[in-house]
């Protein structure tokens, strides 16, 4: 059997998605099924003094209204923030309370004020509506740069901060500062975005008051860390008695690893009303409600040498919170952000300061990269300004500061264990055909058109992480992962893990890792994943995590059925267990033809006798069954990198902006299906393409959210988009088996500063993302005019 | 959505009688369903027109073109007849919205829902159009009234868009990214007796630029457009452009149209 790692095996799961045979949560309906609907808050910022459901609770259809008095009356927690920061001072950081159903406060518009059940979703929707709520308004804080100058929006939270956290030897920092030769200084805004992913968010929660077990079918990337938090947190109902199921899940990019309020309420009512209850957000609930991204204020200097070396960096952001701290809200921009402001260069010393704010908007939480996407934009925006100010190309200003030597230890947190960046700059620079972009620029301009290129060579942190590691630095849970290999009697395997898909096709990856490592063919592997009880506990999909920490734990499985198969095999052929080789599904042993098939073992493990005679295949002190489990915990994060290079063209009238050719070249070490890989690429450079030039979450100053629908809302489309040139080079990892690194959120993370940098080589002034039109066309016209004004 | 009467009839007489105040006509439903989803707008009775075959069809005369009112406008953007006579028709139609809404998506209903960023409203008024209805014949110039409001009275269904086919046009449009809908559109039309030249995206409702028009009755060129000043105010802004954007954009497309005119 040929080897099915490195080859471009097609998606196991494709035949269901493009056929319209997914499960998603919203297909699942139940008898006896109740429908909910919640009253939301209109304001962004309001106490309330009522909520009156008495003409609601008579509209017809109506089951149940429960409000959040009913959830402090059943002692249902609030939603958590999971990872402790601590602020310089050595002060904690500072949480407010976030029940899943308003408690006399509403800090967002789209904050949950009650939730009305009834026998259909019109029913409930059409008494939703007769919910009265009095609310005194409150003069909301909405912007990021007034929060820190506005009265506090919760009680007792000064300055509307949660923390001011710091990284890095700020006094050796200054010192450099003190004796740089050159400079560079930058000021940037990274863009507040929507997930939108393509399924909506939804819940159906399902009680069985025989057995007091209840489930929650949810759109999730976590179902067990939703589990725990329901759980431990929100004291909705005991672990052991609990079932989460995340079912197919149409999309997530981060917005779907958190239990939301809507779980919990969903969870707590189908135990409270003892039928089923479901809930399906509106595309504008989605737009209100799921955790937004991004959101920083930044400004950020580089000490250099004249030759072009970096000798420091100095980083001070404010991130927007949102109305409350979400769940991994307090980690996004601060340890997924502040050690990867250094990114892929040889940096000796830096500090970096975050301020996070709490203002009255939609919370803020991990999005496609978490922290990475914002400290590349921020890095690679300031080297390409440094670079240019200088007059050193960029691509040599970029490899002049590379860190050539592996393993590195970074000045601030990582040790970096292997990597070439040269090789993939160099291999973008020949793909994109660098040396020929002026000639491209020059016949650009005979159209009328403006020609920039843009860079970026990043650095991410994946495969998380560590327990002890993160544990250590505030981290509510371990980030280990784990897996099991389930062979059945007829030879055919159940691989469990605790990852989940949604888009990133582990059903063919890891049965891909699988089928190699034990020889089984692929189409007689499936993966099971997304059900608290079906599988070991798991920590989820998020971070680019599943391959490099999910699929090592099950190459660990794998390695301990062979373990135990040799055993098997061994007595089966009247050898020692080390005198047994295992090839391609075969136990065999050496020097000899004597060989069983794993199938073989595994009928044997199951079905340990024969007829006729009392005589065993398994030795003594075996037991039967054919199943090992394995947990994994990672000794480093894992490092991707890459370069990306960007050209648009932009219309010199309208100041339409186009990204005409787009390079990407990483390196995510061992690549196991490069055709899976090059969707994630795709995937990850269009939001980020989108992000550069599109997408821009907007609210007005009273806090109403004015882009809560596509009309309103840019996405990027097919027509936007160039072909995208993709190629890889590869340094294996060397803290995991595999050798992978984590490809999944490459592409958001290096496209934004290569399609900025390439647009501000083109009009040539700053203008911030998203690149609108008419942002490109003003730029344009200011420059004519101190252009006129100069001559 | 709340529960309604659903009506599929086959002539424009049958509609009329079930028109009453809480009605609505549906045709591609592509303004109407959404509508109706969020909840901004409810009916007792739906009168689903798609099926009237006196509304459909395209018909080519020497100076005219009649496009049934239920014509989609993936049809209007493959006819050969357009295609032929009035080509800057057959291209609006082609860039409106997406694959979907161009399958679905009528003329007559995008007529009388008149959205003020819609683009066959450019279209009536830049090429003389006429507006067949069940009861009378309304002039383009008569028809647009405000945002959303047209001269059609309540039951009023229209039948046919009759088109007059200029010399040379063209249709310029600067989409807004986010809901392809016109920012602006230009259309501009030369007849032998003058130039008409209609703006769709920039206001309240689609209307003719005269300073435009002037420049070019005098010398129809994109350059004659260069020494006209459009003003800003009285102009559209949101959070897609400003209403300096939109000014710009004006001349911009103008230009463009003129110098793509055939
Ligand atoms: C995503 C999207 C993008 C779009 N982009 C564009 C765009 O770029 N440019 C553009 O111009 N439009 C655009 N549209 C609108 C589209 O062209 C619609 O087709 C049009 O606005 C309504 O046409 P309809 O046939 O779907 O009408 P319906 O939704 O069925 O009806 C709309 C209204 O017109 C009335 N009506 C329909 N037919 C008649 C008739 N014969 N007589 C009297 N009244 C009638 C209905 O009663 C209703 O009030 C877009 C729509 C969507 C959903």
């Amino acid at each position: 059997m040929a080897s099915l790692v490195g080859s471009r095996v097609e998606r196991k799961e494709d035949k269901k998605f493009l056929t319209g045979k997914g499960r998603y949560t919203a297909d699942i309906n139940l008898a006896n099924q109740t429908y909910a609907y919640f009253v939301r808050s209109p304001h962004a910022r309001a106490s309330i003094s009522k909520v009156d459901v008495s003409k609601a609770s008579n509209a017809p259809g109506v089951v149940k209204i429960l409000t959040g008095d009913d959830l402090a009356e059943d002692k249902i927690g609030g939603l958590i923030a999971g990872w402790k920061i601590v602020s310089q001072d050595g002060t904690d950081m500072k949480v407010p309370a976030h029940p899943p159903l308003a408690n006399n406060t509403v800090n967002y518009v789209g904050d949950h004020v009650a939730v009305v059940i009834a026998e259909t979703l019109d029913q409930a929707r059409e008494a939703a509506d007769l919910v009265r709520v009095d609310y005194k308004v409150l003069k909301a804080v909405v912007k990021t740069s007034d929060a820190l100058n506005s009265k506090p929006i919760h009680e007792g939270i000064d300055k509307n901060l949660c923390f001011d956290w710091g990284l890095g030897d700020k006094s050796k920092t200054d010192e450099a500062f003190s004796k740089a030769e050159k400079i560079i200084k930058i000021d940037l805004v990274n863009n507040r975005l929507i997930p939108n992913a393509m399924e909506p968010r939804a819940s159906i929660g399902d009680y069985n008051p025989s057995s007091e077990n209840l489930t929650l079918y949810t759109t999730n990337q976590n179902p067990h860390l939703t589990r725990l938090v329901l759980s431990a947190f929100c004291a909705i109902q005991p672990e052991h008695k609990f079932r989460v199921v995340a079912p197919d899940v149409g999309g997530g990019f981060g917005s779907k690893i958190y239990p939301y309020a809507e779980d919990a309420v969903i969870a707590w009512t189908a135990k409270k009303i003892e039928r089923p209850v479901k809930w399906v957000a509106e595309r504008t609930e989605s737009f209100l409600s799921d955790c937004h991204g991004r959101d920083h204020i930044t400004h950020a200097e580089l000490a250099v040498k004249n030759d072009g070396k970096i000798v420091g960096l100095k980083v001070e952001t404010i991130a927007n919170l949102g109305g409350y701290a979400s769940l991994f809200a307090t980690v996004t921009p601060t340890y997924l952000y502040g050690p990867l402001v250094l990114g892929l260069y040889d940096i000796p010393v830096a500090f970096c300061n975050v301020k996070a704010v709490y203002t009255n908007t939609t919370p803020v939480d991990a999005y496609r990269g978490a922290g990475r996407p914002e400290a590349t934009y921020m890095i690679e925006r300031l080297v390409e300004k440094a670079a240019k100010e200088m007059g050193i190309d960029r691509a040599e200003f970029r490899s002049k500061n590379f860190i050539s030597k592996f393993p590195h230890q970074q000045c601030l947190v990582h040790n970096i264990d292997s990597g070439d960046y040269s090789a993939h700059l160099n291999k973008a620079l020949e793909l994109s055909d660098y040396k020929n972009f002026e000639n491209r620029r020059t016949e650009s301009k005979s159209k009328g058109k403006l020609r920039g290129i843009g860079f970026s060579t990043y650095l991410e942190a994946c495969g998380i992480a560590p327990s002890a590691v993160v544990m250590s630095i505030g981290a509510g849970v371990g980030l280990w992962e784990s897996a099991e290999i389930r062979f059945n009697a007829t030879g055919n395997i159940s691989v469990f893990t605790g990852t989940h898909s949604h888009g990133q096709g582990h059903d063919t990856t890891f049965a891909q890792i699988v089928s190699d490592k034990l020889g089984v063919p692929i189409e007689n592997i499936d993966l099971v994943h997304g059900d608290t009880d079906k599988g070991p506990f798991g920590m989820g999909t998020y971070g680019s995590r599943s391959l490099a920490v999910g699929g090592t734990a099950i190459t660990k499985a794998c390695d301990k059925i062979i373990d135990k198969g040799k055993k098997v095999a061994a007595h089966m052929l009247e050898a020692k267990p080390d005198e047994i080789d295992f090839k391609a599904g075969e136990f065999i042993v050496k020097n000899s033809n004597k060989k069983k098939t794993i199938g073989e073992i595994a009928f044997a493990c199951y079905l340990p006798g024969q007829y006729g005679e009392i005589k065993s295949p398994l030795p003594e002190g075996v037991e039967p069954g054919l199943k090992e489990t394995a947990f994994y915990d990672p000794v480093n994060f894992s490092f991707p990198a890459g370069t990306h290079i960007c050209e648009v063209e932009v219309d010199q009238d309208t100041g339409e902006t186009k990204v005409v050719a787009y390079t990407a070249v990483d390196d995510f070490g061992t690549v196991i299906n490069p055709m899976i890989v090059e969707g994630q690429v795709h995937g990850g450079v269009v939001q980020g393409i989108g992000q550069a030039l599109y997408e821009n979450a907007r609210y007005d100053e009273s806090g109403q959210l004015i882009t809560a629908s596509y009309m309103d809302y840019t996405m990027p489309r097919a027509n936007n988009l160039p072909e995208l040139r993709i190629d890889y080079t590869s340094t294996p990892a060397t803290s995991n088996p595999l050798g992978v690194k984590g490809c999944g959120e490459a592409g958001a993370i290096a496209a934004p500063p290569a399609v900025m940098n390439a647009v501000i080589d083109a009009i040539d002034i700053d203008i911030s993302m998203p690149a609108t039109s008419e942002k490109v066309c003003n730029a344009l016209q200011k420059n004519k005019k101190n252009n006129k004004e100069a001559a | 959505m709340k529960s309604f009467n659903f009506h599929s009839i086959k002539s424009v007489k049958e509609a009329q009688k079930l028109a009453s105040g809480k009605s609505v006509y549906l045709a591609g439903g592509m303004t109407t369903i959404p509508a109706m989803k969020h909840g901004l707008a409810s009916y007792s009775d739906i009168i689903d027109i798609k099926n009237i075959k006196d509304l459909s069809g395209i018909k080519v005369s020497s100076k005219s073109i009649r496009i049934g009112a239920i014509t989609k406008h993936a049809e209007v953007a493959s006819s050969k007849e357009v295609r032929k006579s009035i080509s800057s028709l057959a291209l609006l139609a082609d860039g409106i919205g997406d694959a979907q809404v161009r399958n679905r998506g009528t003329i007559g209903g995008s007529i009388a829902n008149n959205d003020p960023t819609a683009d066959y409203p450019s279209a009536c008024l830049a090429l003389n159009a006429t507006i067949h209805t069940s009861n009378r014949k309304i002039h383009a110039n008569k028809f647009f009234k405000d945002m959303f409001e047209t001269a059609l009275k309540k039951g009023e269904l229209i039948e046919t868009v009759e088109f007059q086919i200029p010399t040379k046009s063209s249709y310029e449009k600067f989409p807004s990214p986010a809901s392809l809908y016109a920012m602006v559109g230009v259309y501009v039309a030369k007849y032998k007796s003058e130039v008409i030249v209609a703006v769709t995206g920039a206001q309240s409702v689609v209307y003719r630029c005269k300073e435009i028009e002037n420049a070019l009755n005098s010398n129809f060129s994109a350059s004659a457009i260069d020494g006209v000043k459009i003003k800003s105010s009285g102009l559209n802004s949101d959070i897609h452009a400003s209403s300096d954007y939109r000014a710009h954009l004006i001349k911009v497309l103008a230009k463009k149209a003129v110098t793509g005119c055939k």
